[in-house]
């Protein structure tokens, strides 16, 4: 990228709040349901009816207002926002605007070893609103009102990330935080976690920003890097052509990895804000706040700090154990299950266990490996029942199955051989048929020595005490 | 039998005197037979009369309530499953709404019999009923008059005996307005006392559902079956709902009245003035005593209320888009054309001018200046009730200006119409209850007293109320012609 320009992004993150039922209506807000069979009379906008606030809805934004280390109004206040679209059935959102719940607050990302703070303006309950269908309406447009009505937290960033991978890192930083609270589940495909960015470069050293343009529908990690990329590459060469970058809202087409204009300032709505009178304020005393700081989870940078101090991880392995709350939970519970060296439970569960997990596209809640089996496992390896080896083995076991550790040792004989007259006998065999290896490593050849541990452990079909094994080899040797 | 009360006739009832059928009866005969005064924009015949069987039932029984059995009727703002709610409007003349509005379940758990869906102005915006899609609503003291609005339906119906009691909704006035200019009585609670879930929205913080009856007896009946908190409206109050049977025949030795001078000043009827002096001398007889009190913020009230009501109007209907229920323009030619057909052709004038005045109020660049400004008067407008109420237990006036006016006479000058509820708005920006009792006529039409309370003093209200009532008998005038 061009060295004599500057990039100011600033990220407003939608997030779902993982609530039962909608934010102003009883109706569920389960995903994938028949069209508007989830939306009802409040939700649909019918004459008279009136929204009632979810009280969880509150719950979950104060939550994450503390995980954020954020202001948390006592007295918040929804508003109106007008405009008309089919999806939106009351002709306006109801959303916060002027008083939001949570206020000034701020995320610490990693790029390149280096930690940044990211100020968070505020965040906002609002509710969200249907989905128009184009497709198969024979040039009519379709509209499902199930989403209409279901829990949103706007997420303002400050202007403060200065790269694409900046605002990724942030992205993914709150898409983990959120996902940590219990408050989203963060489901990008299912629109769980929608973000749009705001762009502008400036030349270096320049104190004002330059205009800036939103990028809607951005909806993935790789796409936010793509179409701000992108957007900065078209508004540094527009101004170098000598052109000016409008302020306007661009849609990020993935398809053509482009981003086109959807409409300028002018043609943006005047939404008319102004407080809901359906709704009373939101007030939020210091015994609610109180109440809420106590139940607070460990966060994901505490969690990961402890990792690192009380089960001596490096930092990678900690970063990943603790990318997501039920990760850590699974880890721990394998090292207090198991009993072994919390290393070796990291190593099986970063490696053997995420791969397979990856490979099969699956998340660490739908593991077919349960805490319980594989602790069972690694007990087997720590009190050298089998070796490693044949740990990995058994684990393809696991993972195919519904076996324990035990019962498939027990099946498929993997038990070690410890008993040294049968390790004995075979050496012995190995010495007697090999005796030009024996020479060479006499004469001083120490690599040879991995040959009979080879042979001795083919022979035992990898079941001998590698331990005991080369113990043996080396007294008979000499 | 249509000129009891609701205390009679749940004796009558109880007696065996006549059955709620036949009372039923009675009353669809007269609707029938006064069509011409356009109260009804619906009636329900037949669900009425099995209502009415059911009630006989459970009265036979013997766990009827006081409102078992008695013919109402419902302004047609409130939802009622399976019947239209027009609103008055275009737009709604199709729509049969899929639920009960609170108010609505609460009668009929009662056991009332609901007679049909009462006129109004559209979407409640009007004081004069002229506003209707359904058309104008005759006054039965003179024909050529108009019954007062937006309620204008309901009090006709109650005047000329084709209800026993009705609902009304009250935003700047339309429950004391009309109550005043056909001679009934109605009492608009606290903001928050009675549920508005299902109550179609004008002006969402203004808003509230009454009773509109013959006396205040049979309104505190009726409040007592509509009053109370609901989880559905969160701006509904917990406040537990008293006895308001229990105060009515409190006597009134050492009532402090306050008489507030702005409300006497110029563009009140000489003839209203008089009629009201002779009821506060009434109270002054039963042992109230009477001070003058000011509010000197009240002339802001119609400019407050004029940017506050149609600043929340024009969002909440908005809804009425054409998309999902009520009028659809024919053959769209794509979104915008929906949008402007249908609610182009399904709104009436005064409902669009509302709209817009809004639209413009809470816009850019005048939000400040309209919108926040009208909620600073609003607050200025409370602290003077709240200042008068220390002093004095209840403040009395009249209701209206003047006595009902021609049918067409105002319905051009929009402003001059709007002044009609000079009196009345102020009591709904503050928030507070207020009732319109009838205190004699003037030129032979019926002046309205207003008297207005505390918060959630509506037991108080309708004790004073009753207790006029029990030394005067305007309320118990009949328009000539359905005695």
């Amino acid at each position: 990228m061009n060295s004599q320009w500057e990039t100011v992004i600033g990220l407003e993150i939608h997030a779902q709040l993982a609530t039962q039922s909608k934010i102003f209506s009883g109706a569920s807000t389960a995903y994938g349901a028949e069209p508007n069979t989830q939306a009802c009379a409040v939700d649909l906008g019918f004459p008279g009816v009136l929204p009632v606030l979810n009280e969880e809805a509150v719950r979950m934004a104060v939550v994450f207002g503390m995980a954020i280390e954020a202001h948390i109004a006592p007295y918040s206040v929804f508003a109106r926002k007008n405009y008309f679209y089919p999806d939106l059935p009351k002709g306006y959102q109801i959303s916060q605007m002027d008083l939001p719940i949570v206020g000034n607050g701020h995320l610490d990302i990693d790029v390149d070893g280096v930690t940044k703070r990211i100020g968070v303006t505020r965040a906002h309950l609002e509710e969200d609103a249907g989905k128009s269908l184009h497709a198969n309406f024979h040039g009519l447009t379709g509209i499902d009102l199930n989403r209409a009505g279901t829990p949103l937290l706007e997420i303002v960033s400050e202007p403060e990330m200065s790269s694409a991978k900046e605002a990724v890192a942030y992205m993914r930083k709150m898409h983990e935080l959120v996902r940590y609270l219990g408050i989203c589940d963060g489901n990008m495909q299912e629109g769980s976690f929608r973000c749009d960015a705001n762009v502008s470069v400036r030349p270096k050293g320049q104190q004002e920003f330059g205009t800036r343009t939103e990028l809607k529908n951005i909806n993935s990690f790789k796409f936010v890097e793509k179409a701000i990329n992108h957007e900065v590459e078209r508004q540094i060469e527009l101004i170098e052509s000598g052109g000016v970058v409008v302020q306007e809202t661009r849609l990020y087409d993935s398809d053509k990895d482009e981003t086109r204009s959807m409409r300028s300032k002018e043609e943006a709505n005047d939404y008319r804000y102004f407080p809901d009178p359906d709704l009373l304020p939101v007030l939020i005393d210091e015994d609610f706040k109180a109440q809420i700081k106590a139940q607070l989870p460990e966060l994901p940078q505490a969690k990961k700090q402890r990792f690192k101090a009380d089960y001596s991880l490096d930092e990678e392995s900690a970063t990943i154990l603790t990318s997501s709350r039920q990760l850590a939970d699974y880890f721990e519970a394998v090292v207090k299950e198991s009993g072994c060296e919390a290393r070796i439970c990291a190593n099986w569960v970063t490696g053997d266990l995420l791969a397979a997990l990856n490979k099969a596209g699956l998340e660490i809640t739908d593991s077919p490996v349960s805490h319980e089996r594989l602790a069972g496992l690694l007990k087997r390896i720590s009190d050298d029942t089998i070796s490693g080896k044949i740990g990995k083995q058994v684990f393809e076991e696991l993972w195919q199955g519904t076996a324990t550790a035990d019962e498939i040792i027990e099946a498929k004989g993997l038990k070690q051989i410890t008993d040294t007259g049968a390790i004995e006998a075979i050496i012995d065999k190995i010495i007697a048929d090999n005796q030009d290896q024996v020479e060479q490593y006499r004469s001083g050849k120490d690599k040879v020595f991995g040959f009979f541990v080879g042979q001795v452990m083919k022979e035992m079909q990898g079941k001998a005490n590698p331990g005991e094994v080369n113990k043996m080899l080396k007294a008979k040797l000499q | 039998m249509h000129n009891k009360t609701i205390a009679e006739l749940a004796k009558g009832l109880r007696s065996g005197e006549f059955s709620s059928v036949e009372l039923t009866s009675a009353f669809l005969d007269r609707i029938k037979q006064y069509s011409s005064l356009n109260a009804y924009i619906t009636v329900t015949e037949d669900p009425a009369l099995q209502q009415a069987k059911a009630a006989d039932a459970r009265l036979a029984k013997g766990d009827a309530e006081l409102l078992t059995g008695i013919p109402v009727a419902q302004k047609d703002i409130f939802c009622t499953e399976g019947v239209k709610t027009s609103c008055g409007s275009k737009m709604l003349d199709n729509f049969i709404a899929p639920y009960n509005a609170t108010v609505v379940d609460k009668f009929n758990n009662a056991g009332a019999v609901m007679l049909g869906k009462l006129n109004m102005d559209e979407f409640a915006m009007g004081s004069s009923n002229e506003t209707s899609y359904y058309g104008a609503v005759k006054n039965p003291w003179d024909t050529n008059t108009v019954p007062g609005g937006s309620s204008g339906g309901s009090a006709a119906a109650v005047a000329a005996r084709l209800a026993v009691c009705v609902t009304g909704t009250d935003t700047g006035g339309s429950i004391r307005q009309p109550a005043a200019l056909c001679g009934i009585t109605g009492l608009k609670p606290t903001y928050g006392r009675v549920s508005r879930y299902g109550m179609i929205a004008y002006a969402s913080s203004l808003d509230q559902g009454g009773p509109m009856t013959r006396s205040a007896e049979d309104a505190a009946i009726m409040l007592q079956t509509m009053a109370g908190f609901d989880e559905k409206d969160s701006t509904s109050v917990d406040v537990s709902v008293p006895d308001y049977m229990a105060g009515l025949n409190n006597r009134l030795e050492g009532l402090k009245i306050g008489l507030p001078k702005e409300f006497f000043g110029e563009g009140l009827n000489s003839d209203v003035a008089a009629a009201i002096e002779a009821a506060v001398n009434e109270y002054k007889k039963l042992g109230a005593t009477v001070t003058e009190v000011s509010m000197p913020t009240l002339e802001l009230a119609i400019p407050a209320y004029y940017v506050i009501a149609p600043a929340e109007c024009s969002a909440n209907l908005s809804r009425f888009d054409g998309v999902r229920f009520g009028h659809r323009c024919e053959n769209p030619l794509d979104l915008t054309d929906l949008y402007t057909r249908s609610r182009g052709e399904g709104f009436g004038k005064e409902v669009k001018r509302r709209i817009l005045m809004g639209t413009y109020a809470l816009s850019a660049g005048y939000y400040d200046a309209y919108y926040i400004k009208a909620q600073k008067i609003r607050r200025l407008i409370s602290e003077d009730f709240k200042r008068a109420l220390s002093e004095v237990d209840v403040i009395m006036g009249p209701v209206t200006p003047s006595t009902a006016f021609g049918i067409g006479e105002k319905i051009g000058n929009p402003i001059e119409m709007y002044l009609s509820d000079i009196y009345t708005i102020a009591i709904n920006l503050a928030g507070l209850p207020a009732m319109s009792v009838p205190a004699g006529f003037a030129g032979g039409k019926p002046v309205g007293l207003q008297i207005i309370g505390n918060y959630f003093a509506e037991d108080r209200l309708l004790n004073i109320a009753h207790q006029y009532q029990q030394v005067t008998d305007w309320h118990q005038q009949t328009p000539k012609g359905f005695e």
